[in-house]
This record gives structure tokens, sequence and C-alpha cells, in this order.
């Protein structure tokens, strides 16, 4: 148990990294809710079980100079990155008021302003997309840093490959974050796997590779603070494969029967928000009640964003033809 | 006015554009130290350094998503393709990216970027280098996508697709680049979806795009030999279409026929004849006639590889059926 990390941060640091999982835990049990009710349609990726990933990365950023960009399964990066739970639950209906006016939908939260870039439904295909935001850092003599999130079941396609390459001959301020979290929809990864320590890709591009355990969301978190500084000022690109685990099916149609009991709750043990939590109370930094009382904080936002979503209009049909061009 | 090459127009607008705006970036395959693998961009990197002119491995996939990535956050990307035949290792980027984070994204971001190279059959290539490809990309919301057929049209156009925010396919043409043209020193645009009449007449309308434009202005020249006076319309823009331009010659003529050097089934070729069979309806005198390329690969020997293709007398031989002469 790395408890030695809590003593490294401030108590406001602490509780806003918790309190960051907890809405990302509830908002998802509340998307998962509305879904069987049929207010949210089509593939819907829950994130439960990977809190620490988006939650410990995004928190070492700048959001005025650094980006992220991420694949389909995007709700938490969207909400890490501040996006409003009201505007990403609007988009999970479809609703006028969503971040993508209820074009985009699950897959799709973006927010320019808050330098989120997707949202991408293509597997691996936002990799190529991040090269490009982090020549533009280096053409304009930025110090931003992108994060460019996949999962296991992204590590085979020819984009990643590809794009590693790209970043390191152009020296392009990018890192490359893998979150194993297992399985390719239903595949194992060690059944379409050459080598099951992803990290050692990037030796083949000369990017250096580590693996993390994204469980801990501190242990993610001080990595990733020194891994935005070092590409802040080398502006050389890393590879990170940060161990994960999804307690859900790959979406919401997915009963996960190619796995077994016993594993998920292994991972249950090592809950990111439990750890945390934990640790906290141990060193008497958070009490009982205050974990109670933030925790119905989240599922108080979590339903407001339900209620907001659920009372806001539907695009109007002229909407349909906007938007195609500039 | 100066007389130039269709690659020396393409290279003076990338150079224009480049120095008129320093978010213009060009990147491809041999753009820079090779100075272009058809020498459209010869002396650009000497003149702008590699920040700018951007030496890519053969990667298409990587450096297109590269591109719209950089377009994404506000630079102004050119792309290079070798050739359009390439284009399909980064068919992803294409459709899933650049024609949709727009729309996907609620109108949150422009991207503005530029893909180029050159299209359609050359000689002796066989049939991956020779394809004719611009009926799968104008198939596409979210694409505009030009073919020029002329130095003055390719050099105002290219300008125009640099300065648009949207992603734009660029087709040019191998055996093109060599081609002359007047071409005049003071700058100049080319809007985009604004077609030109080529060639005045009052019996037939021809209608094309692209390299092709040569053909049908040879056809009208040999049907003018027998009396028979053919409007040819250059489209210029497949996407969006002047369809306009080419009713009001229809509806003049009353009689059409398309040319499109890709294959015939689901072609813009067989789009454009719809459209004015449907939209001309009561002014035409008979079928609309389209004139593709065979419906085959295209084989290597130079004999069958004319065969396939649009040819002066298949252009004049459907003018006559839609003439009944």
């Amino acid at each position: 148990m790395p408890s030695a990390l809590v003593k490294n941060y401030s108590k406001d640091l602490l509780l806003k990294v918790l309190r960051e999982m907890l809405l990302i835990r509830r908002f998802e049990e509340k998307a998962g809710q509305e879904y069987g009710l049929r207010k949210i349609g089509g593939f819907c990726h829950l994130y439960i079980g990977q809190e620490a990933v988006a939650v410990g990365t995004i928190a070492a950023l700048d959001l005025a100079r650094d980006y992220v960009i991420t694949g389909y399964r995007d709700h938490a990066h969207a909400l890490s990155c501040g996006m409003s739970p009201e505007s990403i639950m609007a988009e999970l209906y479809g609703k006028a008021t969503g971040c993508s006016k209820g074009k985009g939908g699950s897959m799709h939260m973006y927010d320019a302003q808050r330098h989120m870039l997707g949202g991408n439904g293509i597997v691996g295909s936002q990799i190529p997309v991040a090269t490009g935001v982090a020549l533009k850092i280096r053409y304009k003599k930025e110090d931003g840093v992108v994060l460019c999130y996949f999962g296991d079941g992204a590590i085979h396609q020819g984009a990643f490959h590809e794009s590693m390459n790209l970043a390191k001959i152009y020296r392009l301020p990018i890192i490359f974050i893998c979150e194993n979290n297992h399985y390719g929809m239903g595949t194992d990864y060690k059944r379409v796997s050459s080598v099951q320590d992803f990290s050692i890709m990037g030796a083949s591009y000369g990017i250096p590779g580590k693996q993390l355990n994204g469980m801990d969301v501190l242990a993610v978190y001080s990595e990733f603070v020194e891994a935005v500084a070092s590409v802040r000022k080398t502006g050389e690109p890393l590879f990170y494969e940060i161990n994960t685990y999804r307690y859900r099916g790959h979406s919401m149609s997915d009963p996960a029967q190619y796995r077994t009991k016993e594993e998920l709750s292994e991972y249950k043990e090592q809950d990111p928000i439990v750890i945390l939590k934990k640790q906290m109370v141990e060193t008497k930094l958070l009490t009982e009640e205050e974990f109670s009382a933030m925790d119905d904080e989240a599922k108080d936002l979590s339903n407001k964003a339900a209620e907001f979503a659920d009372r806001s209009p539907e695009p109007s049909l002229d909407s349909l033809y906007e938007d195609v061009l500039a | 006015m100066p007389i130039i090459t269709f690659r020396e127009a393409l290279k003076q607008a990338m150079d224009e554009e480049m120095a008129r705006d320093e978010n213009v970036i060009l990147l491809g395959e041999e753009v820079g130290q090779y100075n272009g693998a058809y020498k459209v961009s010869q002396g650009l990197l000497d003149k702008y350094g590699d920040q700018r002119v951007i030496d890519t491995p053969i990667s298409e996939e990587g450096f297109t998503g590269m591109g719209i990535g950089a377009a994404l956050v506000g630079l102004r990307p050119i792309v290079e393709w070798m050739t359009f035949n390439f284009s399909f290792m980064s068919f992803d980027q294409i459709l899933s990216n650049a024609s949709k984070t727009r729309y996907m994204s609620g109108g949150q971001f422009t991207l503005p970027v530029v893909f180029r190279g050159p299209n359609g059959p050359a000689e002796f290539l066989a049939s991956q280098h020779s394809q004719s490809l611009q009926s799968l990309y104008a198939h596409v919301p979210g694409l505009k996508v030009i073919a020029p057929s002329t130095p003055y049209d390719g050099k105002g156009l290219l300008k125009s697709a640099i300065r648009d925010d949207n992603p734009i396919m660029f087709l040019e043409s191998e055996l093109a680049y060599a081609w002359k043209g007047e071409v005049p020193e003071e700058e100049y645009l080319v809007p985009i979806g604004v077609g030109d009449v080529k060639r005045r007449g009052s019996d037939v309308t021809l209608v094309g795009f692209g390299k092709p434009m040569k053909v049908l202005l040879d056809a009208a020249e040999e049907l003018a030999k027998e009396g028979i006076e053919a409007e040819v319309v250059d489209l210029r823009t497949i996407r969006p279409l002047d369809e306009e331009l080419v009713y009001e010659s229809v509806r003049k003529t009353n009689r059409c026929v398309v040319v499109d050097e890709a294959w015939p089934f689901a072609s813009v070729g067989s789009h454009v004849g719809w459209l004015v069979s449907k939209n001309c309806f009561d002014s035409l005198d008979a079928p609309v006639e389209v004139v593709t390329s065979e419906d085959v690969p295209m084989p290597y020997n130079h004999h069958l590889e004319l065969a396939a293709q649009p040819s002066i007398e298949k252009v004049v031989a459907a003018t006559k059926r839609a003439l009944y002469v």
C-alpha cells in the first residue's frame, strides 16, 4: 500500500482528486441507470473502475496551454477537464444543451475552450490527430503538452505505431497513454498481443516507456507531475501503460461473461476511491462523515445533471444541416 | 501575361499563401529536400525552412492525421499525398476525423486543411497507381472537392482552398503538371464552387472537370468541323457543385454529355447525369449521355489503358448519340 504518497500533498489537492473520482463514479452510475430507462441510446462506455487514470493524469495539466484527446470511453476525461456534468449528461441525452449540441453523444464529448479535443469512436484514430496538436505547440514555440489516451485495444493499430514514430522524429510534446483495462471489448489483451508489457513498445521508437498502477491515483498523479514537467522542458515524447480495470462491460450491452467474478472482485478490492479514502482517513485528513458528505454531493450533481438533461430541449430539426461546413 | 506550367502555378499558390500567412505549412512525402515527387514544391524548403516544409516518413495515416490535428488547433496545413492512390492508407483520418469533427462537436472546431496531389491515370502505371478517386471523396459531407483543369484555375483555386476553413480534397494530375497556360503576375483568387464555361456553343453541352477537360475541348473542335457547336462547361469544383451553371447551359442547348474519368458506377459523372436528367427534364431533347472510364481496373499495356479511358472518339460518339446524328 503506497500510502506514503498521501503525505506529499496538500489536503486541498487530495480532496480535489477524491471529489473528481467520486463525481465520475456517481455520474457514470447515473448514466448507466438512465441508459436502462432508455433516456440514453446507442453505445455507452462507462469508466467505472478506471477513475484514477483520467483524474490522476489530467490533474497534472494546465489546460490553458495543454490538451487532452481520447477514445470513446470519454465521459471521465470530459469531467476531469472541467466540463460541466450538465453539458455531458445532456449530450448523452442527445439534447441541444449538450456540449456537442446533441450531435456527438457518448463517444464525442468536446470542449474547444477547455482543450478537450474528443471523444473518437474509431479505435486509435485520435492518436495521429494528437501528433498534429503537438506539432502546433512546437511550431508556435508554446510550452503545452498533449495527453493522448487510448486503450489496450488500440495498441495494435498502425495509427499508434505511426504516431509514435512521428512524435519521436519531430520531437513532439506529447504523452501517449495506453489505458490497459485488460479487454479490447471481450478479448483479453494477453490473447492478442505479442508482448504483455506494452511499455517496452516505446523502445522501438526511442521513446521512454513505463508501466503504472492505474488503481492508485496518487501514484498516477505524482508520476504525471514529473512527466508533464519533463515534456514541457525537453519537448520529447513519453509513453505510459497505465494498468487499470473497468468494472462494467465494454459498453452497456456487454454482460462481460469473458471474465471471472473472482477477477472482478480482486480489482474491486483495489478500488481507487476506496484506497484514497482509506489513506486519507488513516492520516486524519478525512472523516467518514466528510466522505459521506462528498459522496452525497457527487450523487446530487449527477442527479441534477440528469434533471437538466431531461428538461432540456431537443435540437431543432434545422440543426441537422448546421455545422457540416464552416 | 506570363505562360507557366501547371506545377509552377500550384507552387506559386503555395508560395504566396505561405508568405501571406505563417500558419500555412506544407507536409508530406518528399515535399522538402527532394523538392516534391513531381516538383510542385520546388524551392519551398529553401525559402521557408524545415519547420514549415516538413518531410514525412511513408506513413500516410500518421501524417494525414497530423495535418488534421494541426488544423484543429489553428494551423492551416497543406498535406501532399504523392498520389491520391496512397490516400487510402489514410482514409480513416479523412472520413472519421477531417469530415466529421466539426459536426460531431456541434461546430466547435474548424478544420482548414488542404489535401492535395495527383489523381487519375497517367501512363503505364497499372491498376494501383491509376485510379480516379473523386467519386469516393465527393460522397462525403463535410469535405470540399476541387479538380482544376488549367494552370490559371489551379493557382486561383489552390489559393482559395488554403484560405478556406474546411477540409479540402484538391485533385491534380500527373500529366497536367507539364501543361502550360496564362497566369497573371498580379494576385487573384478563383472562388470555390463556381464553374466556368470554357467554350461557348449552342448545340450540346459537354460537362467535365479536371484533366479530361482537354479531351472535351478537343472533342468540341472535332465536332465543330462537322458543324456541331458544343458548349463546354468546366465544373472546377465537384463539391459544392455549381449546378445552376450546368442547367443554364443545358436549358439553352437541350442536350448534355457528362464526362468523368472515374469508373461509371455511383460516380460524379452518373450523379451529374442524374441531376441534369431530373432538373432539366423539360428542356432535354435526348437522354443525357455519360462517358466514363471502362468498368475495369487500369491495365499496364498502353493500348489497353488508352482504351479504358474517355477519349475524343468516345466523347464525339456520345455527343452524336445525344444529337441523333
